[in-house]
């Protein structure tokens, strides 16, 4: 049998002798899949598709089924029911061929911190069968990548935990894998580490036709997905690209600070038919066209306005409008509801 | 095809190997990585993952200079510390029997014990990789569960033999001769423990979740099997229901042999040959080595078997 050939990067979709199969260009296909851990359903029937090249984010409270969809699909948990097919390939049926096509990073460290950088990575590179000719020129390509080149060879325990984390990523992309999976990769960071990962995770979106999925609970970060699915209680509440789901909510928010806040609210609710609500910071009031409402508001409200200030909906606005609270308050209805469960601690190990 | 298609944007490490394509390139941060394909499924590929397996255990042994002398303390102190305190005690009795007897007495013992705590320490620490999270990096790779177990049992097993080998250098501080004869037989049958034992703690740890765990195992598991094989006294005149004991210990039938060994090579008087030279016996009948040493083999095969088996599920 002759040797694969070495291909770059950026033809993924053609014809592939080595026996890929990604019908119609799509990377993840998932339909109706569930996980029951005992008596709990933790993933309860999501469907999703994922083109190949798309970055495609979970969008949920800690506990709503994320990390469990994640670990089925990387072949780590097996589904209780529904299927599942990465790169072209049943996750159950046919896991080694899977597991050949994506790289992960997890959610905490999966590291030996006692090897170096680069032992970690040539650990990797071995157990993945990255032909030996293409091991150090891969290998420098994505320290490189990550700028870690320069410490290769300290040992992982010396570093941070952003440095740790790209050299996850790194080692995900080491075997130059179909599907990258990154599982809250800016958990536990501070935000400038945060951004810095984002970079990372960005530039490789340009460079190379990835297909990413990722979960995270940081609405900020879903902005840069492509395609975002808002799971809750483990299933998907709506899923679209992040300015259509925006969209979707349709409303800004405007709020002033007036001379008299109560005669301001009559007023409004008079001549505006809007309801506002008052709060320590002024009035809040949502408006469909923020711009066009407030000249408006200033020539026919008779009470002085100090201060407007107009917001666009965010994905907080949508993860509440579609869920009805917060994703805060869902993560603490969430853990509540989990953390005492040995079903899921057993899972989360794994 | 092979290398001539790796595209040229390729940034090589200079010193890296044969067929690197070191294609000198532009600033490292404009090369775009270039693709590998990924083999896989192939029995070379298990062959490879326990190559690679085994030789982390080891990279990580020999960085731990500190835990490899800890684990030397102990054997040392039972040797040359209790060893001569009850040798004064034991040897009192002999005809002639002098006190260096009693401490050649328990090499065999010592040696058995550091092959067995090192060997369980070693497999035992996959509950660390699962704590920390390397255990998931090496279940998610594209090899067989198997092979990731045999490579751990190789590595823990090396690791255990090397150990145990330094307790074999100062054996001869206690008259126990350098002959190459034995120290062969000793490595053949410290190797033969090693495995056996590493696929005991792989097996342990495969249902092991927490690191806690790691001291059940020691109080229920290592202890009572050190104490009942005989490492520290001879396997005759015992009360019968110690000598039932040790007759089910499989670690008994690990010290036996090389405490034959040790005594093949040893000039010691008849009543002493006599008093420590005792093999393990069933019903009178002194049982060959070469069935303590199958049995050994058996034992590890089937904790082996049973180590992939639990490894090889998925929930």
């Amino acid at each position: 049998m002759p040797a694969p050939a070495p291909r770059s990067s950026v033809d993924v979709q053609p014809a592939d002798p080595t026996g890929d199969r990604q019908p119609g260009g799509v990377a993840i296909e998932v339909v109706d899949l569930v996980r029951r851990f005992g008596d709990m359903e933790a993933v309860r029937g999501v469907s999703f598709s994922v083109a190949q090249g798309e970055t495609f984010g979970f969008l949920g409270p800690n506990g709503a089924g994320k990390s469990t969809t994640i670990s089925m699909l990387c072949t780590l948990l097996n589904p209780s029911g529904g299927t599942a097919r990465v790169a072209g390939y049943d996750v159950l049926a046919e896991r080694a061929e899977v597991r050949k096509r994506i790289g992960l990073v997890f959610q905490d460290a999966t590291l030996d911190d006692y090897l170096t950088a680069q032992e970690n990575l040539r650990f990797h590179a071995e157990l993945y069968g990255v032909p030996r000719s293409q091991t150090a020129g891969r290998l420098s390509d994505v320290l490189q990548m990550v700028g870690l080149w320069d410490r290769r060879d300290s040992l992982v325990r010396t570093f941070s935990g952003g440095m740790k984390r790209r050299l996850e990523i790194a080692r995900g992309l080491l075997h130059s894998p179909r599907v990258l999976f990154l599982d809250e990769p800016t958990v536990g960071l501070d935000p400038q580490t945060r951004a810095h990962i984002w970079d990372y995770i960005n530039d490789l979106r340009r460079r190379e036709a990835i297909t990413m999925f990722l979960t995270t609970h940081y609405m900020d970060e879903a902005e840069n997905c492509d395609r975002i699915a808002i799971i809750d209680q483990g299933k998907i509440v709506v899923q679209d690209t992040p300015e259509a789901l925006k969209a979707s909510v349709g409303r800004d928010r405007v709020q002033i600070q007036t001379a008299d806040d109560d005669t301001a609210l009559a007023v409004l609710r008079a001549r505006f038919d809007l309801d506002g609500a008052k709060s320590e910071g002024g009035i809040t009031i949502y408006v469909a066209q923020g711009e066009a409402f407030v000249p408006r508001l200033f020539a026919e409200l008779g009470v002085a306005i100090r201060s407007v200030s107009i917001a666009r909906p965010t994905l907080d606005d949508v993860f509440m409008s579609y869920t009805g609270r917060t994703i805060r308050d869902a993560e603490a209805s969430a853990s509540e509801r989990m953390s005492n469960t040995p079903w899921m601690r057993a899972a989360r190990r794994r | 095809m092979s290398d001539a298609a790796t595209p040229a944007e390729v940034v090589g490490a200079a010193a890296a190997g044969p067929a690197a394509p070191a294609v000198g390139a532009a600033g490292p941060h404009r090369a775009a990585p270039a693709a590998v394909r990924v083999a896989g499924g192939r029995w070379q590929d298990d062959v490879r993952a326990v190559h690679v397996v085994w030789r982390r255990e080891l990279i990580r042994f020999s960085r731990n200079r500190l835990r490899i002398i800890t684990a030397l303390v102990q054997p040392v102190l039972f040797l040359f510390v209790l060893g001569t305190g009850l040798s004064s005690l034991v040897g009192r009795g002999l005809p002639g029997g002098g006190g260096g007897d009693f401490r050649t007495f328990m090499v065999p013992g010592v040696v058995a014990m550091t092959v067995l705590f090192t060997a369980i320490f070693s497999s035992v620490s996959i509950v660390w990789d699962r704590e920390f999270g390397f255990l998931r990096e090496m279940l998610v790779a594209p090899v067989r569960r198997g092979a990731l177990v045999v490579g751990k049992c190789a590595g823990g097993a090396t690791v255990a033999t090397v150990q145990a080998l330094i307790m074999v250098a100062l054996a001869g501080a206690v008259d126990v001769p350098y002959s190459p004869v034995l120290i062969f037989t000793l490595i053949g049958e410290m190797l033969l423990a090693a495995v056996t034992i590493t696929a005991l703690g792989t097996a342990l740890a495969s249902r092991m979740a927490q690191v806690e765990s790691f001291q059940v195992v020691m109080q229920f598991v290592v202890l009572p099997l050190f104490f009942l094989s005989g490492a520290l006294f001879p396997l005759r005149a015992l009360p019968a229901w110690l000598a039932a004991l040790t007759k089910i210990d499989p670690l008994a039938y690990i010290v036996d042999p090389m405490r034959r060994a040790v005594f093949a090579h040893v000039h010691t008087t008849p009543a002493v040959a006599h008093l420590f030279g005792a093999t393990m016996t069933w019903d009178g009948w002194p049982v060959p080595v070469g069935l303590e040493l199958g049995m050994t083999a058996a034992f590890g095969a089937v904790l082996l078997v049973i180590a992939i088996l639990a490894f090889g599920r998925t929930d």
